[in-house]
């Protein structure tokens, strides 16, 4: 079966055009499968580039050199040479990504800040409300928060609105940047679930876990960055 | 209306004075005609001509007296109005400048005039073939309120942009209810442009469509002239659901006792008391003459006075 | 690569503007396609409203083409139109948000009135209707509908700008061109406004090109992101591509000038 996602190559260096032309190489000669049902933990010690490795497959950073290729509908689109149109379109149906931190219009209530994706799929409001709302609620978020905005939601429960905005649609592929962070045990457990069930449906994730714990429980191996650290 | 500029020009001598017949010399009556000629090709668009210093200031009807004075001739008989009356200062003085350049007839029925020129109103007695109305225009551009810049206003004419004016119908309907607007009522000519009818109460608009005579239109400030042919089709501006619709008065003329009538509000002393009599006095002395009689006719009619009107705005 | 290589909405080709010696735009090409928000950043004086004037054509650029995908002719150059057939669209496929709302309302007229000139400028003849249409755009951009009869010489900076929005939409537009739509604005109006502009542009699927200095619009509203210096187009790219890994030494400049975009 095709990968999911097929980098190849993959270079990432950071210049500082603003700090006298500072370069700080991240990783080079990066090469990774990912496969349907998969999930792969990112590892290595901070500053080895696991978010930037991330970052690149959502074609949030521009790698300096090799391809993301990434199954879309029928077709594989390099995420690093895709015209911004399609890498929305990528974004919109086939990649879900879920950050460390929030970052949503302020304003918006969560329960439509997390129904957002699925609206943009052209699910219909009450449709779209209800697995909103279904998420919501199994990640233990108070239903009394679900029409205000998160901006004055705690650390935690901003963490949660972000997971459930995530898995809101059931995208083919998850990436995942520390979505356990600020969470206690229990609600660690819930996530840990979704991540599982996404798996059991298909799809192939790729996560930075700090937690042992967790990774132990969702990841199917781990993939160690020190092995592609570029040289300075 | 008139000869060859030749056969003119030896009337205006004959007028014994130094004066060209009518006033104007025969090179700028021939630049108007052309003018006019233009207007009447192409109903309701405003066509530009060189307006001339006329001996009265500018809202005393210059430009319906340089249009007058290119199409009278030695033969016509002229007919000034001024809000409808013959005899008020403006109608007057009209008049009797053309008497003096031109030794031309005058009168006060409509039935006898050949060309008349009015200022605010279209008689109330039906107009004939062979007759002309000439108006006077203060603000010849219907979209002036809207649209202070000359350029944007004639692309909006040339491509038939038209939709500010119904933006300040509107602005009436809104604020008022209903269109408000009473005078200067804004029409579509020959369903092509958009045209100010002069400072006409909207009560006249409806005369304009299929008019059988030929009605010009001069403005002298603006040095504009336009024109509407004969039984051309002229409609005023409304929306579907709240038509175009005339003033009605409760009263009938004091003195005539006309109810189909323009009337102006006319008040008779100190103490609020006040009639209502037709606008348009030749109108209602003749039908007085013919044996109607109005509420107040008979009893203490006050020497029937003019609203005091005399306020100069009409080019 | 996606699908079926769609045909743009908007097309500009080696768009350069002069004002005598001065170049305020260089060489400019893009494409902006059906539903897609292009913020086009850059310090005062870069040359992104003179960019906005020529491709809103208002402005004749000194080169270059700018084409539209008309309604009746397909992709068009708009300067090769005839002038009516510009004009007509200029009012009912486009939309122009000014800056300064001065520009883009009658300042004397009602606020309805504002939002019904489109209506009636296209023909609509029915006074209830177009009412109706107007309150019905007023309350879509928040606006009271009660100061439905008030010039808007009386509002607030923000309720100006809202007014001016429902203005525009009320054709429904397939491109809206937007200058510094939040500009002026108390930093509280400006998210207000943000959020309404990014829903109605979401809702409708209209296509926009967004001329700001702030990031953080763009961050909000654009697809896409042009960053403009010097009348030249020095990096473009996805937006938060460029916001957050920037390559070009200016746009880096740029971007980390900014408290927290």
């Amino acid at each position: 079966m095709e990968p999911l996602i097929e980098v190849r190559g993959l270079a990432k260096t950071f210049t500082l055009h603003t700090q006298k032309g500072a370069r700080i190489p991240v990783f080079e000669k990066l090469d990774l499968v990912v496969h349907a049902g998969e999930c792969v933990a990112l590892y290595g010690p901070s500053g080895c580039g696991k978010s930037s490795l991330l970052r690149s497959l959502y074609a949030n950073y521009l790698p300096q050199a090799g391809e993301v290729l990434v199954r879309h509908r029928d077709a594989r689109i390099d995420m690093v040479k895709a015209e911004p149109s399609t890498v929305l379109a990528v974004r919109r149906e086939t990649i879900g990504y879920v950050s460390q931190f929030l970052r949503v219009i302020p304003r918006i209530p969560a329960l439509e800040a997390v129904a957002e994706p699925l609206r943009a799929l052209g699910t219909d409001a009450e449709a779209a409300g209800r697995r909103a709302a279904d998420l919501l609620g199994r990640l233990n978020v108070p239903e009394g928060l679900w029409s205000l905005a998160p901006a004055t939601f705690s650390g935690g429960e901003q963490q949660r609105v972000n997971i459930a905005r995530g898995f809101v649609v059931d995208y083919p592929i998850m990436l995942l940047d520390e979505p356990t962070a600020a969470l206690d045990a229990d609600n660690r457990q819930g996530v840990v679930e979704l991540i599982l069930g996404a798996k059991e449906r298909g799809a192939g994730v790729v996560g930075i876990f700090h937690d042992d714990e967790v990774r132990e429980a969702v990841a199917d191996r781990v993939f160690d960055l020190r092995d592609f650290a570029a040289a300075a | 209306m008139t000869e060859a500029g030749r056969s003119t020009a030896t009337a205006g001598r004959s007028v014994g004075e130094a004066y060209n017949f009518a006033y104007l010399d025969e090179q700028t009556k021939r630049m108007i005609r052309r003018c006019i000629l233009k207007a009447v090709a192409v109903p309701g668009y405003q066509v530009p001509f060189g307006s001339r210093e006329m001996p009265l200031p500018y809202g005393w009807g210059t430009g319906g007296i340089q249009v007058t004075a290119s199409i009278i001739g030695p033969d016509d008989t002229l007919k000034v109005i001024d809000q409808g009356a013959d005899d008020t200062t403006n109608a007057v003085s009209i008049r009797r400048f053309f008497a003096r350049v031109a030794g031309i007839e005058t009168t006060d029925r409509t039935a006898e005039a050949t060309v008349i020129q009015t200022r605010h109103r279209i008689p109330e007695h039906p107009m004939r073939e062979d007759q002309i109305l000439v108006l006077q225009v203060p603000k010849p551009e219907p979209m002036r309120y809207l649209e202070p810049r000359e350029l944007e206003c004639r692309k909006i004419h040339g491509f038939s942009e038209y939709g500010l004016m119904h933006v300040q119908l509107y602005e009436d309907i809104a604020k008022f209810g209903e269109i408000t607007t009473t005078y200067d009522y804004p029409v579509m000519v020959n369903r092509r442009h958009l045209m100010s009818p002069t400072p006409i109460p909207k009560f006249d608009n409806p005369k304009m469509h299929r008019f059988p005579a030929l009605q010009l239109f001069g403005a002298g400030r603006e040095k504009r002239i336009y024109a509407i042919p004969p039984y051309t089709e002229v409609k005023s501006l409304d929306f579907d659901d709240h038509p175009f619709e005339v003033q009605t008065w409760d009263e009938c003329c004091a003195l005539c006792g006309a109810e189909d009538s323009f009337l102006d509000e006319v008040i008779t002393d100190d103490e609020g008391g006040k009639m209502f009599v037709c606008s348009d006095s030749h109108y209602c002395g003749e039908r007085r003459a013919a044996g109607h009689v109005g509420p107040m006719e008979g009893e203490d009619a006050p020497s029937f006075a003019r609203p005091a009107d005399q306020e100069a705005d009409g080019s | 690569m996606t699908e079926a290589a769609p045909s743009p909405l908007l097309r500009v080709t080696g768009l350069t503007h002069r004002y005598g010696e001065i170049v305020a735009c260089r060489d400019i090409s893009f494409e902006l396609f059906a539903r897609e928000v292009l913020g086009v950043v850059g310090e005062s004086g870069s040359g992104k409203t003179t960019l906005l004037n020529c491709c809103s054509a208002h402005l004749e650029p000194t080169a270059g083409r700018v084409e539209y995908d008309t309604r009746t002719h397909g992709l068009a150059d708009v300067f090769g139109l005839r002038e009516p057939e510009r004009r007509m669209l200029m009012r009912t496929d486009w939309g122009v948000v000014h800056q300064n709302p001065r520009d883009g309302l009658r300042m004397d007229v009602t606020a309805g009135g504002n939002v019904a000139e489109r209506l009636i400028m296209t023909g609509a003849r029915h006074y209830g209707r177009v009412r109706g249409e107007a309150t019905t755009w007023m309350d879509r951009v928040e606006l009271e509908l009660d100061r439905v009869d008030d010039p808007p010489k009386t509002y607030t900076g923000g309720m100006q700008q809202r007014l001016q929005i429902a203005r525009n939409l009320v054709t429904k537009p397939r491109l809206v061109f937007m200058d510094e739509p939040t500009g002026g604005l108390d930093v509280s109006v400006q998210a207000r406004l943000l959020d309404l502009l990014r829903g109605l542009v979401r809702e409708l699927g209209i296509a926009a090109i967004v001329v700001t200095h702030d990031l953080a619009v763009t961050r909000l509203l654009a697809d896409r992101l042009m960053v403009m210096r010097r009348g030249e187009v020095v990096e473009t790219g996805l937006t938060d591509q460029v916001l957050d890994d920037p390559q070009n030494p200016y746009t880096q400049l740029l971007v980390s000038s900014v408290l927290q975009v």
